[in-house]
């Protein structure tokens, strides 16, 4: 999956974050590189979620460097000093970045068809035929032709988590966040969700995953990462890590979940 | 261990239930007394010759009420409009990270709400003495034109102007209230598709917001309409109490012509209230699994005798189709594309 040589889709340099005095994360360094599943698992409380949305700066980070595809994440490097960015450049960094949440987080306002077009009528500005055509196209693949015209509340959690998956797709992202996207699922509902971020994985996207299910990340996973604390405890192939774990911290974990 | 499906046989539906419903006693006793309040309410009115009901019948449609109560009703709509406009624009202005806007709006927010409706409505009827000419111009600089303020601010306009900038403070923190409600979720996943603030609030939070601001809107729209009787203070008098006060002085009866005006009242009001039911019923949309019924709808069922469905109805059922249209077979339901 990963390409040798080329350059990370993301790259943490010694990632910081705080809020107030609570510090959260302690200097993350990774690196995921194109194409390639990243999962991160832990324990609540260790700075997984908080990493994930610092990619695409709903968190600011306080020290180290953050980069996505090579660019400097909500700042602009001018010799050694920073700019920060206007929220319009943000926003235009994040266009690039598709998020998932714990909560999907639809627009209950909104149809189905509707979630997954204001961004790219109204953000990228793209043609209404071109776009219908392609939300269409993601709903089908995601198994829900038939619910374009339904609101979000008249769907199932399942059925709401692909529809969120297929709304972030619509933006054409290059790399896409997963925060949690099972956790708030029935049992029941979570197989139909990593089906359709297995088939996404297929398809060569970028993906950072913060998932409890050690089946997704052993089996999609190119790489596990186990945070706790606030930093990277242990990171390795997902068979290495979750057969064999290096660290005390780890086993601990993975004794308690698997 | 059969005895379960003697009855019915296999595939079938069991036979629906038809028990006796639970009797009411009370609510027929409740209507009785009611009834007989009601009917002694009803004499002590009609059959009291105080009230002058031959009165109340000959000015109720009196072309100078009525042209009065269209008056009420123009200031009314125009006023809560602009309150709601400024309304809108103050309260996003309070939850600006803007230390100049939030502070320019709790400033505002301040003056309009700690003082009287009336005094600031005596305020503006005197605007054009504080101000006899306004213009627009460069600050301390060449003006390019300028009118005298009593033609163009007349009592009408001054009426419309104090009012709306009172119940712009007063929409501002209904809709603040409505935006906070709005789930932080909202905001954190319109702002990871890439959109700018601006484009969140207008189409994303506001909307849902709309369920939380519009009952106490429509509290304030009526209440707007009440306080339209303030507006003497200007001195407005061609509205609906003035005008009837009037009336009644020259006819020295003042209490047929206060109901000619209460029943006016009551009227906008009625309307105004069913605009408000339907408004709710368009925001509605998606908050539930199914809209709530228009009273024409529920009338309907009353009358039938039916139970609303069930929420949800068949759609709701979760599961219709697996996902797996990613790696395997398209979709059936997908037709002609």
């Amino acid at each position: 999956m990963t390409a040798p040589g080329g350059e990370p889709m993301v790259l943490a340099e010694a990632v910081c974050k705080r809020f107030g005095r609570l510090e959260v994360l302690k200097g993350i360094d990774l690196r995921v590189e194109r194409g390639a599943v990243m999962c991160v698992i832990g324990p609540s409380g260790s700075g997984k979620s908080t990493f994930l949305r610092c990619i695409n700066h709903l968190e600011q980070i306080n020290s180290g460097r953050l980069y996505v595809d090579g660019e400097l994440v909500g700042y602009r490097q001018r010799g050694d000093k920073l700019y920060e960015l206007r929220e319009s450049e943000i926003a235009k960094q994040r266009i690039d970045v598709g998020m998932v949440f714990q909560h999907f987080n639809l627009f209950p306002h909104m149809t189905v068809l509707g979630n997954l077009l204001e961004a790219p009528l109204k953000v990228r500005r793209e043609p209404k035929k071109e776009a219908t055509d392609r939300a269409r196209d993601l709903l089908d693949r995601v198994g829900l032709a038939d619910k374009a015209a339904a609101y979000p509340r008249q769907l199932s959690g399942g059925q709401q988590q692909r529809v969120a998956i297929a709304r972030a797709l619509a933006m054409r992202p290059k790399l896409m966040l997963f925060d949690e996207p099972t956790s708030a699922l029935d049992p029941e509902l979570v197989g139909e969700v990593l089906d359709v971020m297995r088939g996404l994985a297929d398809t060569g996207m970028t993906m950072v995953v913060v998932t409890h299910e050690m089946g997704f990340a052993r089996e999609v996973g190119d790489q596990l990462v186990f945070m706790d604390g606030g930093v990277v405890v242990e990171a390795g192939k997902p068979r290495d890590v979750l057969a064999n774990p290096q660290q005390e911290r780890t086993r601990s974990f993975l004794s308690k979940v698997l | 261990m059969t005895t379960t499906s003697r009855e019915a046989p296999a595939g079938a539906s069991p036979e629906e239930i038809t028990a006796v419903p639970v009797r009411h006693p009370g609510r027929w006793v409740g209507v009785a007394v009611l009834a007989v309040l009601v009917a002694m309410l009803f004499n002590g009115v009609v059959n009291n010759d105080a009230y002058h009901w031959d009165t109340v019948g000959k000015y109720v449609f009196d072309q100078r009420l009525t042209a009065a109560a269209l008056v009420t009703l123009e200031l009314t709509v125009i006023a809560m409009f602009v309150g709601v406009l400024l309304g809108v624009i103050l309260a996003v202005m309070r939850l600006s990270p803007n230390p100049i806007l939030s502070g320019a709006a709790w400033v505002y927010l301040w003056v309009f709400r700690g003082t009287p409706v009336y005094t600031q409505l005596v305020f503006w009827g005197l605007i054009s003495v504080l101000y006899p000419r306004l213009g627009l111009g460069i600050p301390f600089g060449p003006e390019f034109f300028s009118f005298q303020t009593q033609n163009v601010i007349t009592f009408f306009v001054a009426a419309a102007i104090g009012l709306a900038l009172n119940e712009s403070a007063y929409m501002a923190e209904i809709v603040r209230a409505g935006i906070t409600s709005v789930d932080t979720g909202q905001n954190e996943a319109a702002a990871a598709l890439g959109m700018t603030r601006n484009h969140i609030m207008r189409r994303i939070v506001l909307p849902q917001a709309m369920r939380v601001i519009i009952p106490p809107t429509g509290n304030e729209l009526i209440s707007m309409l009440k306080t339209t009787s303030l507006v003497v203070a200007i001195p407005l008098t061609s509205e609906l109490y003035s005008k009837s006060r009037e009336i009644a002085l020259a006819l020295f009866q003042p209490v047929p012509l206060l109901i000619c005006a209460t029943i006016w009242y009551l009227a906008i009001t009625s309307v105004l209230m069913v605009g408000q039911y339907y408004v709710e019923r368009y925001y509605a949309r998606g908050s539930s699994r199914a809209l709530p019924p228009t009273p024409l709808e529920k009338l309907r069922m009353r009358l039938r005798g039916l139970r609303p469905p069930p929420a949800g109805g068949p759609d709701a059922v979760p599961g219709a189709r697996g996902p797996g249209g990613w790696t395997g077979t398209p979709g059936t339901t997908e037709d002609g594309r």
